[in-house]
């Protein structure tokens, strides 16, 4: 048994559509933007209890960026709505230039990153979007891990000040954190207690950790699964706590090896601890199409490859 | 809010501003001089008689006029006209393009100079931003203009065609966009480099309600000004194609991009400087 219980199942953007229409509710300054992907983002609850707060800008996604930090001048709390693809790479200038360098309070929320996007293929799995946005200065990068959280998170984006990408996905995935379970900006989720192995993970992949934990419980491994949903600010804390104890790490996320928040625990563990770390990431490869849980065993990112790297993690701790 | 200036008194301020821009680019020997000058005129029309505005500078702008420039690297002509409307001491000036300054090469908010609401440079994006801030006031029921400087060779970047399309679609008829059209871009006139052809039947094509000046004649800006926003209000964002000369006000920077960023030396300076009327005195 993992030790949380499957409450459901529902893509990560239906959390994010939710939270939309929530954050409206609690306040009229938030308004939102969509480049023709109304139905894949789930923003129709928002438009029909808000339609003059929404702007439809067609397949325009620089437009669209350079309009929400003009909303902002005037006190508006912009949502951009479209795929991680085009939220990031497409636009990334606009971004650097209209919203990170003028500190534009604008959050920009991106639907189907990475490969579990599925049959659509590599042109929109996009895997580099974590590294692109977490080196803006000043930019808050976050990837919820369920539809609960995702909601969580999108409402709590409202209420702060300042850029941030938040990103999730396409595919229906159990839903696990408990609609009472704290979400704070930058404050690292620990969901499993552990001796032998730290397991940091975000994204889809934080329900490949639970499936690890259990895994790992019953060849004898104590494994701690905390869950990163905020990349940046990094909670080096919670992350240094926790390899304290158990003297090595694990990242899992889905998202390009280079860049992503293995790095920004790399770079944690080199700083402040030296640790054996296992990357559970895509290695310098694009994705194909393929259903997403073909795709997350042939890149290596399913609970299968946790383990291994776990393994691997605590073999080299001994070795040391 | 600033008192509105006679035609005489815009003049003098204009021949200020053209010493400050030179004097600016040749203290730190970088920076845009030619569209600098060749805009001054229309700046000082906006910041001192046409656009209602607070020099106490407040981001959000509620119940004031927005001014937004897109092709940022004529900065030198926007921090002058700033500072003399009272957003910062004129001689601040002084700190253009050097370290720890306030005046970024390009237009930033970063600094916090009173004045500028976002970072222009990388071109194409001042249009975008301008919709956002008419949208925002739209949806405040605030009916002030929202304005937007944009360059002719930046009519070269897609991202301008895509605001272009999305402003008359979406009404935004209290938005009234210019183009510098001097003609000249950095590597060349922009008819060689990537011609615009016919940019008032684009724009027409497009839904604007297209009007055409002269873009160094006084006289000439503030009637423009004036029947973009009488057009206003009647459903369609305005474009005003306006003529100008690069480097205007300085002989040897006229009729030529040789001066699109090239900083003049001391004796390129004494010659400039006198041509230009000392009317408010140098920073």
């Amino acid at each position: 048994m993992t030790k949380f219980e499957i409450l459901g199942k529902n893509d990560t953007r239906s959390g994010f559509g939710v939270g939309l229409l929530e954050a409206g509710q609690q306040n009229p300054n938030v308004v939102a933007l969509c480049a023709d992907l109304i139905g894949s983002l789930k923003m129709d609850a928002f438009i029909k209890e808000f339609p003059e707060r929404f702007f439809q800008v067609g397949i325009a996604e620089a437009n669209m960026m350079g309009i929400a930090a003009g909303l902002t001048i005037g006190g508006k709390i912009p949502f951009t709505g479209t795929f991680a693809n085009f939220s990031t790479g497409r636009v990334y200038d606009q971004i650097r230039q209209s919203i990170a360098y003028s500190g534009k309070n604008v959050k920009i929320c991106a639907s189907h990153a990475g490969v579990t996007l599925g049959e659509d293929g590599a042109t929109h799995q996009i895997l580099e979007d974590i590294g692109m946005m977490k080196m803006l200065p000043g930019m808050t990068v976050i990837n919820p891990c369920d539809y609960n959280q995702t909601r969580q998170a999108t409402v709590a984006i409202a209420k702060y000040e300042g850029p941030v990408y938040l990103r999730f996905g396409r595919p229906k995935v159990p839903i696990f954190i408990k609609e009472d379970m704290p979400f704070v900006i930058g404050k690292a989720l620990k969901l499993v207690e552990g001796n032998d192995v730290s397991i940091f993970a975000t994204g889809h992949l934080v329900w490949e950790a639970v499936l690890a934990e259990e895994i790992l419980r019953e060849k004898g491994i104590s494994a701690e699964i905390i869950n990163i949903h905020t990349i940046k600010p990094l909670d080096e804390k919670a992350i240094l706590d926790s390899v304290a104890k158990t003297g090595c790490a694990v990242s899992a996320e889905e998202h390009q090896m280079n860049g992503g928040l293995g790095d920004s625990i790399a770079q944690t563990l080199a700083t402040h601890s030296p640790l054996p770390q296992e990357y559970v990431a895509v290695k310098d490869s694009f994705g194909e199409s393929g259903v997403p849980e073909q795709l997350m065993e042939k890149y290596g990112l399913n609970a299968a490859h946790i383990v291994e790297a776990a393994l691997k993690a605590i073999d080299r701790k001994r070795k040391k | 809010m600033a008192e509105k200036k006679s035609v005489a008194e815009l003049k003098a301020i204009a021949s200020q501003v053209r010493r400050d821009i030179v004097r600016m680019v040749h203290s730190c020997q970088s920076g845009h001089p030619g569209g600098s000058l060749g805009c001054t005129d229309f700046f000082v029309a906006l910041y001192f008689h046409e656009m209602n505005h607070d020099p106490k500078f407040n981001m959000d702008a509620k119940g004031e006029d927005l001014f937004f420039l897109s092709n940022g690297h004529i900065s030198p002509v926007f921090y002058s006209v700033l500072a003399h409307s009272g957003y910062f001491p004129v001689k601040e000036l002084a700190t253009f393009r050097k370290i720890n300054s306030r005046l970024q090469g390009h237009p930033a908010t970063h600094e916090h100079l009173p004045g500028i609401r976002i970072a222009s440079g990388s071109l194409g994006q001042g249009m975008s931003v301008a919709i956002g801030a008419a949208e925002a006031k739209r949806l405040n029921k605030d009916d002030s203009f929202v304005y937007v400087l944009m360059g002719d060779g930046e009519q070269q970047e897609g991202q301008v065609w895509e605001a272009a399309m999305y402003a008359p679609n979406h009404k935004l008829d209290h938005l009234i966009a210019t183009i510098d059209w001097n003609g000249q871009q950095i590597d060349g006139p922009t008819a060689k480099i990537n011609d615009l052809r016919d940019l008032r039947a684009k724009y027409e094509a497009f839904g604007w309600e297209v009007i055409e000046s002269n873009g160094n004649d006084m006289e000439g800006i503030l009637a423009a000004l004036q029947k973009a926003k009488s057009l206003a209000g009647k459903g369609k964002p305005v474009m005003n194609l306006m003529k100008t000369e690069m480097g205007a006000g300085v002989d040897f920077m006229m009729g030529s991009h040789k001066w699109h960023g090239v900083a003049p030396n001391d004796e390129q300076l004494a010659e400039a400087l006198g041509q230009l009327e000392e009317t408010l005195g140098d920073y």
